[in-house]
């Protein structure tokens, strides 16, 4: 049985279309990331299956619980961490994590608390109130939030969008061990290296369409094996290598080029043919692809 | 149940953490009424026989601050989420509409009672209060309270600001609240406004509960009671189906 399934989905906002068809099956035990530019509807998909919003047609089922029609079982399956900072000011952290326990009908469910708070550097806190924390303080906390049922589904939407970099590191740790143990992860995100490092499939979602569906490894597979990136000193790049650029923006904008080779004989022609053209070159790099340049690219294409 | 249990606790820690805006407050403001009103018209007005101005003006104003703040909790509450967003908190969960209804409204009526129960205490300290019917005191506030909580649920649900929750509030809770018979008898009004407060709902909340304490009213308090126990029922439903609907929460 699928962790997620999602099935067909639309969604219209007045007159933006913000799901057009969208099909997605995740299995148990994936680490899948959501990737998309802002408005591509990730958000808008996330919403739907964690119930906060109805799809106009299709469906969606955690482990196997249609989202509308068998909601508390779906939702017991899911921890939810939302992109906007959200907190109820009245309660401290502990308050706030023993009341999440208990709208999911767990009472004595301290133990388990402590652990995800020391796991989220979130211990010295427990009796904070949530206004007296800083801005990565709450993000701990409504991560802490979305795990106090241990759901076997995560989905974090941007949960390192402007955090700092021990945040990032501690959150992953224990992201990472939780999806060891088991737990499916589904991770949106504008930092594409982190995709890259934890997530084993990724979907790309452009104006809420799927436009790419398939293992990282292949993704990355799929477009060109390396870059060549030069610097020119003086000269041009001449026009039979104008095709082979991957950023378009780089024709016009100066003496700074990426060039697709899909071999490493590729390479030597190039050279041939700037110094053909009277090009010098002043600084030169062999790149290996990365899930970036497939963003770039198929966010790119169909322009 | 735990679910249900675990959101009324909060519903109540929510007010009970400001209980001096929440509860002293009001209850201060009724004392004012009453000290005030009861000053001026006390030996003007004559409602029912042997029962002073002040003494017939306890009850009306332990019911307006029943319903006033019961209205406010729930509203409140909901509004304030809503604004900020953690009501997310309480719509990923697996609670059923039922039990986000009944959390609400029962910590909603929770607060209204108990600003009423002090307004009650406070101001018997002034008159020699009398309880001809007190099963009837209790039905009354209890529907009341659960009224005004759910109309509460059903304003905070609807408005998306904080001034069209004003609005709900001043236009139609308030008028209704002030021309349901708190300071006077209808029988003391013109005919046309006669009828016009028997459309009123909260006309029989007050009269049946006054009833409770004289044994005397304007209208029969069986029939209050009818009407009112009808009235909640249909705004009970009808904050259940917004509920279940997702109305303006699971847009």
């Amino acid at each position: 049985m699928a962790a997620l399934e999602i099935v067909n989905v639309e969604k219209r906002y007045k007159s933006l279309q913000a799901l057009g068809g969208v099909s997605l099956r995740i299995e148990q035990g994936e680490f899948f990331g959501l990737l998309g530019p802002n408005g591509a509807g990730k958000t808008t998909l996330i919403s739907i299956v964690a119930g906060l919003s109805r799809a106009d047609a299709g469906s969606v089922a955690i482990y196997g619980y249609d989202v509308v029609r068998d909601y508390r079982q779906a939702r017991k399956h899911l921890g939810v961490v939302p992109q906007e900072l959200v907190f109820d000011p009245f309660f401290t952290v502990r308050e706030t994590l023993r009341m999440q326990s208990g709208y999911f009908g767990l009472t004595r469910n301290d133990a388990w608390i402590d652990e995800v708070m020391e796991n989220l550097g979130l211990a010295d806190k427990a009796d904070a109130n949530m206004r007296a924390l800083s801005g990565g303080m709450k993000r701990r906390v409504l991560v802490a939030q979305a795990l106090v049922h241990r759901p076997p589904v995560i989905v974090l939407d941007e949960p390192t969008a402007g955090v700092d970099v021990e945040l990032r590191q501690t959150l992953w740790k224990f992201i990472a061990r939780l999806n060891r143990e088991g737990h499916t992860i589904v991770l949106t995100t504008h930092y594409l290296e982190e995709a890259q490092a934890l997530c084993n499939r990724v979907a790309m979602l452009k104006a809420g369409k799927v436009v790419a569906l398939d293992t990282t490894a292949a993704l990355i597979k799929r477009i060109s094996g390396s870059q060549l990136v030069i610097n020119l000193a003086r000269g041009t790049l001449p026009d039979s290598l104008k095709p082979l650029v991957s950023h378009p923006q780089e024709l016009v904008s100066g003496n700074r080029y990426t060039l697709r080779v899909n071999e490493y004989t590729e390479v030597e022609p190039i050279l041939a043919a700037l110094r053909e053209a009277g090009a010098v070159i002043d600084d030169m790099q062999l790149q290996q692809a990365d899930l970036e340049d497939v963003f770039l690219q198929i966010m790119e294409g169909g322009k | 149940m735990t679910g249900f249990r675990t959101l009324f606790y909060k519903e109540i820690l929510r007010f009970w953490k400001v209980a001096t805006q929440t509860i002293s407050a009001p209850v201060l403001t009724a004392m004012l009424y009453l000290l005030i009103f009861g000053h001026v018209l006390e030996d003007h007005v004559q409602v029912y026989p042997d029962v002073r101005y002040t003494s017939f003006l306890v009850p009306g104003l332990v019911m307006m601050s029943v319903l006033q703040n019961a209205f406010a909790n729930s509203s409140s509450s909901l509004i304030q989420s809503k604004i900020t967003g953690n009501l997310v908190f309480v719509l990923l969960p697996p609670l059923s509409h039922w039990e986000i209804y009944g959390a609400y409204v029962l910590a909603a009526a929770l607060r209204g009672l108990a600003v009423g129960a002090g307004v009650f205490l406070i101001t018997a300290w002034f008159t020699h209060p009398t309880f001809v019917a007190p099963w009837w005191i209790a039905v009354f506030a209890l529907l009341g309270a659960a009224i005004l909580g759910t109309m509460g649920l059903i304003a905070g649900i609807w408005a998306e600001k904080f001034d069209q929750l004003a609005a709900f509030q001043n236009f139609l809770i308030m008028p209704a609240t002030f021309l349901s018979g708190v300071f006077y008898s209808i029988h003391s009004l013109p005919p046309f406004w006669q009828t016009v407060s028997r459309f009123n709902p909260f006309f029989y909340m007050i009269d049946g509960f006054r009833y409770g304490f004289f044994g005397q009213s304007d209208v029969d308090p069986l029939r209050s009671f009818a009407i009112v126990a009808i009235f909640f029922a249909v705004l009970a439903s009808l904050a259940v189906g917004l509920l279940k609907s997702g109305y303006k929460l699971r847009h």
